[in-house]
C-alpha cells in the first residue's frame, strides 16, 4: 500500500542536496512536475498529501512554488540546516549553467547571428509565458469576477506598466473579498 | 556599479520578493519598469535575453533574476539580485512552515488562494505583454510570439522545441 508505513527519510544532507540538485537539472519549462516524481514516487520522503499540502502552503507564501517546497521539505528532516541544503540543491547547478550560459552568449554577442537566435528566443519565451497564463486561466471559466480581475492584473500592469505594489495589495484586497462573500456559493 | 547603486538593486529585488505571491515571473513588469525604464541599468533586449537564456535553461524559472543581475553588474550583480529576490520570501516560509503549515486548510487560507489566482495569472499574461516589448519590437518577432502562443496554447509540443525553432528563426531573419 501507498500509505505512511512505507515511507522513509532521507539519510544525509548529501542525499537530499543531490536530490534536489538531481530533479532541478531535469527541470526545463516546470521542475514541479519532476519534483513530484523524486519526492513522492521514488524518495518515497512524502506522501502525495503531504506533498499537496506543502505546496499548497506555499503558494499562499511569496517566492517560488519548488524553492518554498524546498524549504518545507528540507526543514521537515533536517531543521534550517535541511532547509539551506535543499534550496542550494535546488538552486546551484542550475545557475552555473545559467550563468554559462549568459557567459558564452557573452563572447558570442558582437555576433549578428547569435544575436539573432537570442532575441528569437526570447519571443518565444514571451508567447510561452502569454499561453501559460491562458492555460492556468482556463479555470476561471466559471468564476468571471475571477476573469476581470486577471484582465484588470494585466492592462494596469502590462499595458498602463503602473506599479506594482499598490496594483497587486489594491486588487489582492478586492478579490480576497469577492471571494470571501462568495465562499458559500 | 557603487556600492549604493548595488544596495538600492538589493532593496529592489528584495521587494519583489515580498511580492512575488504569484512567483517571481509575474513581478518582471515591475523589474522592467524599475531596471529598464527607471535607472537604465539595462536596455529592453537585455532584459528579454535574461529570461530567454534562463527559459532555455534547467532549474527554477526564478534564476531569471540572477541573470538580470549578471547582465548589469556581472558576478556581484548576480550576486546580488539572488539575494534579494530568496531571501524575504525564504525566511518567510522558513517561518510559517515552523508556525503551520496546516493553516492552508482553514477556510480563510482556501479563500486567499483562489482570490490570489485570478490576480498572478494576470500578471504573468503582462509579463508575457511586456517581454514580447509590443512598442520594441518589430513585426517578425511579434509574429513569432504570436506563433508560439497559437502553438503552446493549443498543442503539447514541449517548449524546448519552441525556444529552438525560435532561435532557428531569429538567426535566419538576423542574416537575411
Amino acid at each position: 500500500m501507498s500509505g505512511a508505513e512505507s515511507l522513509r527519510a532521507p539519510a544525509s544532507l548529501g542525499e537530499l542536496f543531490l536530490a534536489f540538485s538531481a530533479l532541478a537539472l531535469k527541470g526545463f519549462g516546470g521542475v514541479l512536475p519532476w519534483a513530484q516524481r523524486a519526492i513522492v514516487e521514488e524518495k518515497r520522503w512524502l506522501s502525495n498529501e503531504e506533498f499537496v499540502e506543502l505546496l499548497a502552503f506555499g503558494q499562499l507564501l511569496p517566492g517560488p512554488n519548488v524553492c518554498n517546497l524546498a524549504i518545507m521539505v528540507g526543514d521537515r528532516f533536517f531543521g534550517w540546516r535541511g532547509a539551506l541544503v535543499a534550496l542550494a540543491g535546488m538552486l546551484g547547478m542550475p545557475a552555473v549553467i545559467v550563468i554559462a550560459m549568459a557567459w558564452g552568449y557573452g563572447q558570442l554577442a558582437a555576433h549578428p547571428l547569435a544575436r539573432g537566435a537570442v532575441a528569437g528566443m526570447g519571443a518565444v519565451s514571451a508567447g510561452l509565458i502569454i499561453a501559460m497564463a491562458f492555460r492556468l486561466g482556463a479555470t476561471l471559466r466559471r468564476w468571471p469576477a475571477g476573469l476581470f480581475l486577471s484582465a484588470g492584473a494585466f492592462v494596469l500592469v502590462g499595458v498602463l506598466r503602473w506599479p506594482l505594489p499598490p496594483v497587486l495589495i489594491g486588487l489582492s484586497g478586492l478579490a480576497i473579498l469577492i471571494a470571501w462573500r462568495g465562499r458559500a456559493a | 556599479m557603487s556600492g549604493q547603486s548595488l544596495l538600492q538593486m538589493l532593496g529592489h529585488f528584495a521587494l519583489m520578493s515580498l511580492l512575488s505571491v504569484g512567483g517571481a515571473l509575474a513581478t518582471s513588469p515591475e523589474m522592467h519598469r524599475f531596471l529598464v525604464d527607471a535607472q537604465g541599468w539595462l536596455d529592453h533586449r537585455q532584459f528579454t535575453e535574461a529570461i530567454a537564456l534562463a527559459q532555455a535553461a534547467p532549474g527554477p524559472n526564478i534564476l531569471f533574476v540572477t541573470l538580470l543581475g549578471w547582465q548589469i553588474d556581472g558576478a556581484i550583480g548576480a550576486v546580488v539580485a539572488t539575494v534579494g529576490i530568496l531571501v524575504p520570501s525564504s525566511l518567510i516560509t522558513f517561518a510559517a512552515h515552523r508556525f503551520s503549515a496546516r493553516l492552508a486548510h482553514r477556510p480563510l487560507a482556501q479563500v486567499i488562494r483562489k482570490a490570489l489566482s485570478p490576480v498572478a495569472i494576470g500578471l504573468t499574461a503582462a509579463a508575457g505583454w511586456v517581454i514580447a516589448g509590443a512598442q520594441e519590437q518589430g513585426g517578425f518577432s511579434m509574429g513569432l510570439t504570436a506563433l508560439t502562443f497559437v502553438l503552446a496554447w493549443r498543442t503539447r509540443l514541449n517548449p524546448l522545441w519552441l525556444i529552438a525553432a525560435g532561435a532557428v528563426a531569429g538567426a535566419w531573419a538576423a542574416s537575411v
